[in-house]
């Protein structure tokens, strides 16, 4: 997509080098190991898997706009939905903020040339294409019907669907998520710019520090579980296999070891990229800047205490059940600590509302609902009501969604600028956040109510209770608006890359290293090697002395 | 790289460290790196063999006698020849580095292949280890069978074949898995004697040796789990 | 680097180490090997996974430079993961260990 790019630039502009115009040609891009050339290679990727995901979304929503199962079969329909959640969460969502914004930004923000390791780094992108190829085609020749959990038995004995080659594609892609997860921390650790202490990095890198943890630690986790799942299938160890002495159950505390912390790899950046975002447009400091770096770190460690509340209704015991439940209040604590924080930062801010503060407002909210509604879910007595349910269907929407979609799509908006050295139009961006918004809501709303009364998700055909018609109506109508709302970003992000205003190095007069050197950067970021002597979001200073001049927002 | 000649102010570093790449301030910063990456990464191995230790766990557990019958059928001289051979190859990783930081090529290129022989060696016998499996029946699968396998301690009961499975193939998968380990050494190990060969390490420049060495003393040290959990759980007369 | 070379180096040889904890290895290995035929009751797996991780440690110490020449991170990586692959095994028991049924 970028590759034709700088060849017409419209703007006379006396050519600095920037990392998009040092060299040209497909392999220049493929053979790459410049971090921000990889963000993009992940940009264009991730974002053809979104597509992908968010048509069987739209199936699935168009099927249940009547209660009879009339636009697909029942076995079409399983395929759907376990489609849509590989495809959004392995392909997606999980390298989604990392792999792109994450990606570009770490090394620059810490004030370094690239990440530590830049050939692992490009490695992990051909991981990812591998994973994501095989993943199209074993959808292009039948596709998975196990749900995107792949519960056992039912996966490792039962399904004649294609589950060994997307349990090798989530592998392989699990791979590459490893290895961006290394990279992060080692450059953490090591590639600081003097005076970059620990306690003036941005928030930003400290949420990708804890996402990393969990991607270190949790991932082989799941890898291991799935080489156990297909040699179940081809060889009948009995490992999981209740007829054989096994237990199924097992294979769910070891899914859900990583499948729980997953959920914060993908949430944690969202969360970084919020931070930054209202620090910015509230013109302050953030409000309890330890406090917040760490609850990153301690959500990364307390989501990995909490993963059999998926399991209360599937035979754990109930002791066991008891630890879980009391455990998943635990980590609603550093949530609440950030939010809290947050809403503390705003406090008599000076707020600007461009469409970046738009999208981290959606955040905000709807990141709360999701978290509120995840402690219903972790109280036994609603969680055995609703266990199945759109409400939790609902609830991890909220999450995945309106949490980490809306981070990931402020965040492009807040760095656009400095990816492309563009503006995109204001304007529009605005409304699409509002599009988004106002979408996103009508979508999933009406889902924690279906759920509450009782729908059961995975359902295609619901004519035994067609009272719920209503609701299904108004959420298919609301994914059609949300549909519209992802897909005005991406055509106006593309025409800005030809037709946008030329970016200044700081539009938003915003903090952070990244800000302080060009749009878009040189390939080995910044001319002159930083030194940093001041203290992370000092707006207060940004904004203070007379010589500044006006913010030239978008 | 070839950006690295565009660095400012690099040069002088980089005249006396060729390997330097062109991202890193200096060539301790590199090293730095280079060992905390291999460190992380074996974090992560902890875990990916950890999914296999949690399984083994909850069975032992479960089926306590039938995993004892099911271990005496398993050569413990062999696995336990093999531990003394991971050990020694262990001993020779730890001398190739040392030669390499004190500049004895010939020592360190002797260390690497003798390394390398005694994983050969470990392999082979663990091939030997799995034919005999594969004979005795005792690979899951359809043609298993483990019958009249008396269970420890309770005199007249026998094993349940099935429970049996479990532990074949929980041993099947976790020394299969370390096996492929020892392969992908072996892999990294050809490429540092190549290197070696060539002269490329010096006393300031010999990470990549450390790293590997990290991840040989790794694979050792799962061994050295396996070898109890495996082979050594129930011989007591 | 200046600094780890040499700590490594104010030893003047490490040699004697290497052999010494190569050889405890083997005694250990040995040790583990005949325990296991002595009956000693539901402590025979303890006694031979405090070996195995006393043979653990040992590698880790010396042979993979933990003990000399290496910072406060790398410990702090190893305990990382340690405490998580307990974490997976002690919370899973907590399932399994309370089970009234199995």
């Amino acid at each position: 997509m970028s590759m034709g790019m700088p060849t017409v630039v419209p703007q006379q502009r006396f050519e600095r080098e920037t990392y998009l115009n040092k060299a040209y040609g497909v392999w220049s891009w493929l053979l790459t190991t410049d971090h921000k050339r990889i963000a993009l290679l992940y940009l264009v990727s991730i974002t053809f898997f979104f597509f992908i995901g968010g048509f069987f979304a739209l199936l699935i929503r168009l099927e249940l706009l009547t209660p009879a199962g009339d636009l697909v079969q029942a076995d079409t329909y399983n395929k759907l939905f376990t489609q849509h959640g590989m495809v959004m969460i392995f392909f997606f969502l999980i390298p989604s903020i990392p792999a792109t914004l994450g990606n570009f930004l770490v090394p620059m923000m810490v004030g370094a040339k690239d990440l530590a390791f830049p050939r692992i780094n490009l490695l992990s992108w051909y991981l990812y294409i591998i994973g994501g190829a095989l993943m199209l085609h074993c959808m292009l020749t039948g596709g998975v019907d196990t749900g995107w959990t792949f519960y056992v038995p039912f996966s490792s004995n039962f399904t004649n669907t294609k589950f060994v080659e997307a349990g090798i594609a989530i592998f392989i892609a699990g791979f590459s998520s490893i290895l961006t997860g290394l990279n992060f921390v080692v450059t953490i650790h090591r590639m600081r710019a003097p005076g970059m202490t620990w306690s003036r990095l941005p928030l930003f890198i400290w949420a990708h520090y804890a996402t990393s943890i969990i991607q270190l630690l949790g991932t082989p986790v799941v890898a291991i579980t799935i080489v156990l799942v297909a040699a179940e299938r081809a060889l009948h160890l009995g490992i999981f296999d209740p007829r054989l002495g096994g237990d199924p159950l097992l294979f769910q505390h070891l899914f859900w070891f990583y499948s729980h912390p997953a959920v914060y790899i993908m949430i944690l950046p969202s969360m970084g990229v919020v931070t930054e975002i209202i620090a910015c447009f509230a013109r302050k400091r953030i409000f309890g800047y330890q406090f917040v770096a760490f609850s990153s770190i301690a959500i990364a460690v307390f989501g990995f205490l909490v993963w059999a509340h998926h399991m209360f209704v599937a035979g754990i015991s109930v002791y066991s059940a008891l630890v879980f439940s009391f455990l998943s209040y635990a980590v609603a604590l550093p949530s609440a600590i950030k939010v809290f924080n947050w809403t503390a930062t705003l406090y008599k801010g000076s707020i600007h509302y461009d469409a970046p503060m738009l999208y981290a407002f959606g955040f905000l909210g709807l990141f709360t609902i999701g978290g509120l509604t995840g402690l219903f879910l972790a109280a036994l007595g609603i969680n055995v009501h609703v266990t199945d349910t759109y409400f939790v269907v609902a609830h991890f929407h909220y999450i995945m969604v309106g949490g980490a979609l809306m981070g990931y799509l402020g965040g492009m908006h807040f760095w656009w600028p400095k990816i492309s050295g563009k503006l995109y139009p204001e304007g529009w961006a605005r409304l699409a956040a509002l599009i988004v918004f106002i979408g996103f809501n009508l979508t999933f709303f009406p889902q924690f109510v279906l759920g509450y009364l009782g729908m059961p998700r995975r359902y295609y055909d619901y004519s035994h209770m067609p009272e719920f018609q209503v609701l299904n109506v108004l959420s298919t109508a609301g994914s059609t608006v949300l549909g519209v709302g992802y897909l005005l970003p991406m055509v106006y992000f593309l025409w800005s890359m030809r037709y946008g205003k030329p970016a200044s190095d700081n539009p938003w007069n915003a903090a952070g290293l990244e800000w302080r050197t060009a749009s878009p950067p040189p390939t080995l970021n910044f001319d002159v090697e930083p030194v940093v002597t001041w203290e992370a979001y000092n707006y207060e200073e940004l904004d203070a002395p007379p010589q500044t001049q006006e913010v030239t927002v978008g | 790289m070839a950006e690295a000649e565009t660095v400012m102010g690099l040069h002088q570093e980089e005249l006396q460290h060729p390997e330097l790449l062109h991202h890193f301030a200096d060539a301790e910063q590199q090293r730095n790196s280079a060992s905390l990456g291999m460190w992380v990464f074996l974090g992560t191995e902890i875990m990916f063999f950890g999914g296999m230790f949690c399984a083994y766990l909850i069975y032992r557990h479960w089926y306590f006698g039938d995993f004892g019958a099911a271990s005496k059928s398993i050569d413990a001289t062999l696995g336990a020849t093999n531990t003394a051979v991971l050990i020694c190859s262990s001993l020779t990783v730890v001398l190739a580095v040392w030669a390499a930081q004190t500049a004895r090529k010939t020592l360190l290129v002797t260390m690497l292949t003798i390394t390398m022989l005694l994983g050969l060696v470990f392999l082979g016998i663990k091939a030997k280890e799995y034919s005999d499996k594969f004979e005795e029946h005792h690979v899951p699968g359809a043609s298993f069978s483990f019958n009249n396998a008396p269970l420890p301690h309770h005199p007249g009961q026998y094993a349940n074949p099935r429970h049996a499975q479990i532990f074949f193939s929980l041993y099947f998968m976790m020394t299969g898995i370390h096996a492929l380990h020892m392969i992908v050494g072996l892999g990294i190990f050809s490429w540092l004697l190549c290197m070696s060969w060539k002269g490329r390490f010096t006393p300031t420049y010999y990470t990549p040796v450390e790293v590997g060495g990290l991840y040989w003393h790794f694979v050792d040290i799962v061994w050295i789990y396996l070898f109890p959990l495996l082979y050594l759980i129930d011989r007591r007369r | 680097m200046a600094e780890h070379t040499a700590s490594n180096h104010s030893k003047s040889s490490p040699l004697k180490l290497y052999f010494g904890v190569w050889a405890t290895l083997l005694v250990l290995t040995f040790v583990t090997y005949e325990v296991s035929l002595v009956d000693l009751g539901p402590f025979n797996s303890v006694v031979a996974l405090v070996i195995a991780s006393i043979k653990a440690t040992l590698v880790a110490l010396f042979f993979m430079h933990v003990w000399h020449a290496s910072e406060k991170l790398t410990k702090l990586v190893i305990v990382a993961a340690v405490f998580f692959l307990l974490l997976l095994l002690g919370l899973t028991m907590t399932d399994y260990a309370t089970r009234p049924w199995s």
